[in-house]
């Protein structure tokens, strides 16, 4: 009988959202457990008390912390779809790109989304810069990965999905069709993929989930 | 071993940079031969801008003619390239993990505590010293398991390697902001490891001068100290 997986996350958040993509698409059985941020469990704190974050994987009773560190451990525990290609230049690329999404793009996109005036104004240069970047690396492909859902794809979720949706929530048009249409049309990929179109969060309630806070939920990393 | 024409390997670095340390500790540890071009930041090389359009910066290794940027994503490249030699990572996927996670909290979190050290004084100096102690006591806590009782060349380690390049400035940083760092007291395993780490051949060869650091560090320290207060 194989070892239970366990999953500390938030259905909100994108990050232990991508660890459940990552389980999915390997077909790996697991149970999630919803944590209140507000209220952090004391299992969560035993397993990662270096950060006390989500998501957390559990799995022969050890616990794997931070998302990217996750979803190399998940790609090298179990067999089925690879992640991460096999060609080591390959895989070079899709971590530098993934480094990209996940440090530089994410964190730009979430300030010009909650930012407000002249920050809001410098951000927005900002995440455009970087979006721009995306869009050409991209090169019309269907996915950052190529043919086939991948490591990067996986990781530049926030893009994917939640940022549709917060832009929504706060009144902001970043990513538009006319500015980035290779990076429309993955996301129209994206979300059209079997794994993620059957299991993403349900949007209105994303919506009302962000519409619902003034301030950001307590940054990009939660 | 002589690489030639299409192996050839390259790394665009500059010598005080911890990040292009570690990659060049990396090449030595596995037994790499590679080109060193020193990078000046101020005046970047055509090179080094077609190479890394993304971020403009060292490290960037070419090899066989195809650039790879972001230290460690260099590191894990030259690991699963190279499969001669120490390995970087260990083979079992949870001890990979754990491995990655420390390597990752080191990058992110201890350079950046040591240099705000240098860049700040009076109580915002206190406050970064403060910081930095407690991110030591962290990474003893934690990684205690992940060195191994005799550490070598041959067990250095994805961790052991970016340690190695994060805390050969620690002898400077404490000479030019005038504080004391690696405490026997305060953190005996650090103090321990870094003084075992800096026994090894490989990482003594590549450890920047210290006067020289010194002098960086203090040019750094005027600079920040001097500039305007936002």
């Amino acid at each position: 009988m194989a070892e239970p997986v366990k999953l500390f996350g938030v259905w909100a958040s994108p990050f232990s959202w991508r660890v459940e993509t990552a389980l999915k698409l390997k077909g790996v059985k697991y149970e999630f457990i919803e944590e209140d941020l507000t209220n952090k469990s004391d299992l969560l704190v035993k397993y990662n008390p270096v950060h006390k974050k989500i998501p957390v994987l559990l799995h022969k009773g050890k616990p794997i912390c931070e998302s990217l560190v996750i979803l190399e451990y998940i790609d090298e525990t179990w067999k089925g779809i690879s992640i991460l290609p096999e060609d080591p230049y390959e895989r070079a690329i899709a971590r530098f790109w993934a480094k990209f999404i996940d440090e530089k793009c994410n964190h730009a996109l979430w300030t010009a989304c909650w930012s407000k005036d002249n920050e809001q104004e410098k951000a927005i240069e900002e995440a455009c810069e970087f979006l721009k970047t995306l869009e050409t690396q991209l090169k019309g492909n269907k996915f950052f990965g190529g043919e086939t859902i991948g490591f990067v794809d996986i990781v530049a979720n926030f893009i994917g999905f939640w940022l549709g949706i917060i832009q929504e929530a706060v009144g902001l048009e970043l990513l538009t069709v006319e500015k980035f249409p290779n990076l429309c049309k993955w996301i129209d990929n994206y979300v059209n993929c079997p794994v993620i179109k059957a299991n993403l969060p349900p949007r209105d309630e994303l919506l009302a989930y962000f519409k619902a806070r003034q301030q950001p939920p307590t940054g990009p990393k939660y | 071993m002589e690489l030639e024409g299409e192996n050839k390997v390259k790394l665009h670095g500059m010598w005080a940079s911890p990040f292009s340390l570690r990659v060049e500790l990396a090449l030595k540890v596995k037994g790499i031969p590679y080109e060193y071009i020193e990078e000046n930041l101020k005046n970047k090389s055509p090179l080094l801008l077609k190479y890394n359009p993304v971020h403009k910066k060292v490290p960037v290794l070419i090899h066989s003619g195809r650039p790879i940027a972001e230290s460690l994503v260099i590191l894990e490249y030259i690991d699963d390239t190279w499969k001669n030699g120490p390995k970087l990572l260990p083979e079992d996927p949870y001890r990979r993990a754990q491995v990655r996670f420390w390597t990752s909290f080191l990058h992110q979190q201890l350079s950046e505590s040591m240099i705000t050290v240098v860049k700040t004084d009076g109580e915002a100096q206190e406050s970064a010293i403060k910081d930095a102690f407690e991110k030591l006591k962290v990474v003893e806590e934690g990684m205690a398991e992940l060195f191994p009782a005799t550490v070598g060349s041959e067990n250095l380690g994805l961790h052991g390697i970016v340690m190695c390049s994060i805390l050969y400035v620690f002898e400077a940083v404490e000479d030019v902001a005038g504080v004391k760092l690696m405490d026997p007291e305060k953190n005996p395993l650090i103090f321990s490891w870094v003084k075992a780490l800096f026994e090894i051949s490989e990482v003594r060869e590549i450890k920047p001068d210290h006067d020289k650091m010194v002098g960086l560090l203090q040019f750094i320290r005027n600079n920040a100290l001097q500039a305007p207060k936002a």
